[in-house]
């Protein structure tokens, strides 16, 4: 869902009780550790365009070496949606950014992305995220809080690749959001 | 090279070609594999009840993606881009037919490149913007320009250069 126009202010205005906890109070702004991608594999870049096109074949950008040697990129890049990060052994990452709340329904509202270098085979990427704000509203959902995040991912020789804001959606609602209308819709407004 | 467009042949208002899947299982269970996403609701029925749709019901970063897709097929492999985002507003479904369609809002040069700004929408069958979106393109000038070795970015294939 779109971010808040000025998501740096916080703001409390949904008359229900707020859904900012003090641990969100606390971390706003910090930047929490840093985790590390594996080696990018062409196979990797290829199961990944394959999927994004399906049913129809990708670009020979993301598979073919020898066509993507003729490009200005002089080889195999991975798609800009690419994402290394996927099958962690163990703990697995909270898609709410760290701050998960039982019983309060989360959904994934949208992300504004801007790309730097692109990613090859043989990459690996740094990752690092802070809780960048938020904005509390009432919307049909019922108490709805915004909150982005920022997502910082840096290759193996320090050079910019991505930078993402995305932004996630928690509310308190005695009732799912309809078919029909979803959360996300009516908190756009 | 495989430029699709460079920035002399593109006006603002232009639109983009519809990039157009009809969603199924079989879509998303392969990017469930690549993206590490299987997630309940997006594999059963009784999870995408639980969550509120009419059943299971697709990734949202599927629309991201196919903004991604659509902005490239466009360009072309060559074009540089700077910037893709999306909302997210609406469930889709099995079978539904999601477009990515966009146009060109703006246009300038800035050093040896062109950068195109396009507003781009993800629609269903119904008509309903599922997902609106946003990207920031780089091309070339012009094909004379690419001819005389002056790619998208700022130094062709150099990457510290991109």
């Amino acid at each position: 869902m779109a971010a808040d126009p000025n998501p740096e202010e916080a703001t409390s205005r949904a008359a229900a009780p707020s859904l900012v906890t003090p641990e969100m109070e606390a971390r706003r702004g910090q930047w929490g550790l840093p985790r590390a991608s594996l080696p990018i594999e062409r196979y990797d870049i290829r199961v990944w365009a394959i999927s994004a096109y399906w049913p129809e074949t990708p670009p020979s950008l993301y598979w073919d070496e020898e066509y993507a040697a003729t490009t200005r990129w002089g080889g195999i890049v991975a798609p800009q949606d690419f994402n290394p990060f996927g099958w962690p052994v163990g703990a697995r990452r909270d898609p709410d950014g760290g701050f998960s709340q039982p019983g309060v329904p989360a959904i994934n509202g949208g992300q504004s992305d801007e790309y730097g270098v692109p990613l090859r085979p043989g990459d690996w990427v740094t990752e690092r995220s802070r809780l960048q704000g938020w904005a509390e509203r009432a919307t049909r959902m019922g108490a709805t809080v915004f909150v982005t995040t920022e997502v910082l991912w840096l290759n193996q020789l320090g050079e910019f690749v991505r930078r993402r804001i995305s932004t996630n959606i928690r509310y308190r609602s005695d009732e799912a959001p309809s078919a029909d209308a979803p959360a996300a819709e009516g908190a756009s407004s | 090279m495989t430029y699709r467009v460079t920035y002399d042949e593109v006006e603002v208002g232009d639109a983009l070609p519809p990039w157009s899947r009809t969603t199924a299982f079989m879509h998303w269970n392969r990017y469930a594999a690549a993206n590490d996403e299987f997630v309940p609701f997006h594999m059963e029925d009784s999870a995408g009840l639980e969550a509120g749709g009419t059943g299971a019901f697709g990734m949202f970063n599927l629309r991201h993606t196919d903004h991604v897709n659509a902005v490239r097929d466009w360009a072309g492999d060559e074009a540089e881009l700077r910037e893709v985002g999306c909302q997210y507003r609406a469930f889709n479904y099995r079978d539904d037919v999601l477009t990515c369609t966009g146009r060109i809002v703006e246009k300038r040069v800035e050093g040896r490149v062109g950068l195109v700004r396009l507003e781009l929408a993800v629609t269903n069958q119904d008509g309903a913007v599922v997902a609106p979106g946003q990207a920031l393109v780089a091309l070339p000038l012009s094909r004379a320009a690419v001819a005389e070795g002056g790619g998208a970015a700022e130094g062709g294939a150099s990457r510290d250069r991109l």
